[in-house]
């Protein structure tokens, strides 16, 4: 627990409900989404507003306490586990739409506002946030930003760090800082907004965001392409993205997945076929016709089994469903499912999947494999139970393979959950030891005592890397 | 804590509550939970507060650390397990399958065997558990008493005098809204047997309930004569009893798995092909009486037999029955309480039986037949799948959450400007009644369990019972 004269200034600060540091609140706030991890935390604060927010951080600064800022804790690499102890900052009190501005087609938010509320309000208005990370009815914008949350229409539009354009945040040693703002040109000084967004709650609390809108497109249109050959479906999209057609999504989903989501969610999907791929285009109506068919022509080409373009609404609910159903389905095969989220160039998805099958063989784990193949992103997920030490070291061992193949064929070790702690140890295979340490002078630079989420990003050791065998 | 714990922990407590939550909670289902969250949204005291422990997560999360030996049970711990309305809108969101209902009641059922109530709170817990719900002789006194009270002019006398004021605010609001109860059960009305309409199609049982046989002993009644209308010939078992769905909820296990042997009993030897629920609570508890009484070998069987036949109304009405044509207008004299039509079309919504939807996966069936009422129009209330505070009996144990969730419930109903609002559960439709009588737009609305809706709808002259 929290030493006493710190717990009476934080309750001075916003009242006594909202700092609690009894064991209900500890336990609850001592995981995320991460499997595995846990730690307690001394206090719990609930700040209504930024300057309470900026108030309780000058007192853990004075008292060199760390603290945590989270939102719902849907994180998936352990970023918001409080792991040295001190104070978790919940941000759900601060969850307003401040103002939607038609003018300029801007939006100032809180950083509580849950993601899908945000998004029905925008929609209401006949505007689009593309941003959609799966977890959308969990997540709040703030751990959006944070993280810089990707989903199914990042590769046309891009993740959270292409809509934020403004910040308000509040420094480790309390002061308030301003980035940005309603504007679409701004080149004073560095680029803070940009280095916010994805910094993991490690330089400042996102106490208030300015998004970007856009005009929501006018058709959409979706279909499913069925491959007997992993290959194929692989090749289809890097020709797709090579004649020059950049769908709204572009799903990958194996043969493992496939099993998983059709016993689940008795869809009737293929269970022979070795890959699928769901596409979504939108635009105007006549350029998504027109897509969809050269779309089509190209998985014909590349020896697709059956290509099937949804009728109506419905069926592509139905088929988008099948799709957003992977990890649910996957999840009850056993009961502790390492999602991780190796990215690789587009046209590295085929050779990256054969890795990882491989690599899952080596080690004797099962990992099924979907995920955003339109942006090189996928989901290797090890199905697998914490109770089984040696199964849980062969996964941890073929994940960091994984992530060693990733990196080999051009890609990164994450490409939208974030480091946190999962792999803070991979971080430096990824940037460099002249990259990390750029990056720890970025954050002395922040945080000199080391007081925003202790522990993340920055591992005490890199991992030694894997020798692999190259063919 | 630094924070792994692999496989059950053998640790011997101190404390006597979390000892017995040790031996009690299914490990497995606790370790299930991987905490992604996706329960948060779904869970009506979460969506309320916003607190992590008032959440699914929050909650398993705090069952697992004390049996894990990280905190010790204090009343903050039972507070909170007790806070949850066991609606388990967050059993079908959840990806890892976690049977959060039976972690809840397993955390209930080890609570209550160290708790030390008061002497009036535990007197009237063994009252109405042991002494009353499972005896459906108790129950029709406790009916007739009520009748006595409602129809001797006393209850006139008790509202004039202000005696009323005795008693907390939530329980003068649950008295005022009480509906009168029937000095006779559906079997005293039309005996033990009720054959079809044209050619049979099954045999079915009802299964009466406690409080639905003297509250809404009308419903039970119509429901009756709706199976019959759809074909079924209908067997009232005489020797059941309580489900124990309040004993299960309230951690009365052993009282629980008593009543579900005398249930499965009294429908075994009736042999039937389905056994119909018209209370989604009940149902609920009946559908997983395989579970209740797994682990005893003797009954695991016929418990299995039973769970396999257990179907709401609705759904067998609309699966496997010859669904009658309703009108848009009660057919006059159907029932004693039918209400006099405007002629102008009815609109009509729904709030769904948290057990019926989230259990018992019945709330198409529902939707379907309120759809074939001729000229009538199905308006959809936003939320409507959202649990409306009732919930067994939490209104009555936690009236402050409860009158929170029932506020905003009525919003959403008000909103739909229907003339009914209509349940497939007695606690859900009292609740409505209660919403309607504090939050209700003034008179045009009236809350009706569906089967007595569809009844009024099909019911032709002389057939009252």
């Amino acid at each position: 627990m929290a030493e006493k004269a710190l717990a009476s200034k934080l309750r001075a600060i916003v009242g006594d409900r909202y700092y609690r540091e009894d064991m209900e609140a500890r336990v609850a706030h001592s995981y995320d989404g991460t499997p595995m991890l846990q730690a307690l935390p001394d206090g719990v604060v609930y700040p209504a507003s930024t300057a309470e927010v900026a108030a309780v951080m000058k007192v853990l600064a004075e008292h060199r306490v760390p603290l945590v800022s989270r939102g719902s804790g849907s994180n998936l690499c352990g970023g918001t586990v409080p792991l040295e102890g001190g104070i978790v900052m919940v941000m759900h009190r601060m969850n307003r739409i401040l103002e939607v501005d038609l003018e300029n087609l801007t939006a100032t938010v809180q950083p509580g506002l849950i993601t899908a509320e945000f998004i029905a309000h925008i929609e209401s208005l006949g505007l689009f946030y593309p941003p959609d990370p799966s977890s959308m009815r969990i997540s709040t914008i703030g751990g959006n930003i944070a993280e810089c949350s990707g989903g199914l229409r990042g590769l046309k539009y891009g993740t959270t760090k292409d809509y934020v354009i403004g910040l308000e945040a509040v420094l480790a040693s309390g002061e308030i800082i301003r980035t940005g703002g309603k504007l679409m040109k701004d080149v004073a000084g560095y680029d803070l907004t940009k280095l916010l967004v994805g910094s993991e709650g490690t330089l400042a609390i996102i106490t208030e965001a300015t998004l970007k809108l856009v005009p929501p497109p006018r058709a959409k249109k979706t279909m499913l392409a069925m491959y007997r050959d992993l290959y194929g479906a692989a090749r289809t999209v890097s020709r797709i993205i090579e004649a020059r057609i950049i769908p709204a999504t572009l799903e990958f989903m194996d043969n493992p997945t496939i099993r998983v989501v059709d016993d689940f969610a008795k869809l009737g999907l293929p269970l022979d076929m070795e890959a699928i791929l769901l596409i979504e285009q939108d635009g105007d109506p006549e350029a998504v016709e027109r897509d969809i068919a050269l779309i089509e022509e190209i998985c014909i080409a590349e020896r697709a089994d059956r290509v099937q373009v949804a009728a109506d609404r419905e069926e592509a609910e139905r088929l988008l469903t099948a799709r957003r159903s992977a990890f649910t389905a996957l999840a009850r095969l056993r009961p502790t499912t390492i999602l991780e989220d190796a990215t690789v160039p587009r046209s590295k998805i085929a050779d990256m999947v054969l890795r990882i099958n491989e690599i899952a063989r080596k080690y004797n784990v099962t990992i099924a494999t979907f995920g955003h193949a339109g942006d090189g992103n996928l989901h290797p997920t090890a199905t697998t139970d914490a109770r089984d030490h040696d199964e849980v070291h062969r996964v941890e061992q073929a994940f960091a393979e994984i992530f060693e193949a990733s990196i080999e064929l051009g890609g990164t070790i994450t490409g939208e959950h974030g480091v946190g702690i999962v792999k803070a140890p991979y971080l430096e295979w990824k940037v460099g030891s002249a990259g990390l340490d750029m990056m720890k002078g970025i954050k002395q630079a922040f945080d000199p005592h080391r007081l925003l989420n202790p522990g993340k990003l920055f591992a005490k050791e890199t991992r030694k890397r894997v020798v692999l065998q190259h063919e | 804590m630094s924070s792994q714990t692999f496989g059950k922990p053998d640790i011997e407590h101190s404390n006597p509550l979390a000892r017995t939550m040790l031996k009690k909670l299914d490990y497995d289902q606790l370790t299930n939970c991987m905490r992604c969250g996706f329960c948060l949204p779904a869970c009506p005291t979460f969506r309320e507060t916003g607190v992590e422990p008032e959440s699914p997560r929050g909650r398993i999360a705090l069952m697992k650390a004390v049996v894990d030996g990280v905190m010790e049970p204090d009343q903050a711990f039972e507070d909170q397990m007790n806070h949850c309305l066991g609606c388990r809108a967050c059993e079908p969101v959840c990806p890892a399958d976690v049977k959060y209902g039976q972690l809840i009641e397993q955390t209930r059922d080890a609570i209550e065997d160290h708790a030390k109530h008061g002497a009036i709170v535990s007197g009237t817990r063994k009252l109405f558990f042991r002494g009353v719900f499972p005896h459906q002789n108790r129950m029709k006194l406790l009916g007739r008493s009520l009748r006595l009270y409602q129809k001797s002019g006393l209850q006139k006398v008790a509202r004039g005098t202000g005696i009323m004021k005795l008693f907390p605010a939530h329980m003068r609001e649950m008295e005022q809204i009480l509906p009168e109860a029937a000095s006779q059960g559906v079997v005293e009305r039309i005996g033990e047997r009720y054959p079809a309409k044209g050619q049979r199609i099954a045999t079915v049982a009802l299964f009466r309930g406690c409080i639905m046989d003297v509250l809404f002993a009308d419903t039970n009644v119509n429901t009756v004569k709706l199976l019959s209308e759809a074909g079924f010939d209908v067997v009232i078992p005489k020797t059941q009893g309580c489900c124990g769905a309040l004993h299960a909820h309230s951690g009365e296990m052993d009282q629980a798995r008593e009543l579900a042997r005398v249930n499965v009993k009294a429908f075994k030897d009736a042999g039937v092909d389905y056994i119909v629920s018209n209370a989604g609570g009940c149902g609920a508890l009946l559908v997983e009486y395989d579970h209740l009484l797994h682990e005893d070998e003797s009954w695991a069987e016929d418990a299995a037999w039973f769970a396999k036949r257990v179907v709401d109304i609705s759904t067998i009405l609309v699966d496997k029955g010859r669904v009658p044509a309703f009108a848009e207008e009660a057919a006059e004299g159907a029932v004693p309480e039918a209400v006099a039509e405007t002629g102008a079309a009815a609109t009509i919504t729904y709030q769904d039986s948290c057990h019926l939807r989230n259990v018992m996966k019945g709330s198409t069936a529902p939707r379907k037949l309120m759809k074939s009422v001729k000229g009538a129009h199905f308006c959809e209330m936003r939320d409507s799948d959202r649990c409306c505070g009732s919930a067994g009996i939490y209104n009555v144990t936690q009236p402050e959450m409860a009158g929170q969730i029932l506020e905003h419930k009525m919003e959403h109903a008000n909103a739909t400007e229907a003339q009914y609002l209509l349940t497939s559960n007695p606690g859900c439709l009292l609740q409505m009644k209660l919403g309607i009588d504090k939050h209700g737009r003034g008179g045009d609305m009236k809350a009706m369990h569906i089967v007595d809706y569809l009844y009024e709808r099909i019911a032709r002259p002389g057939d009252e019972a």
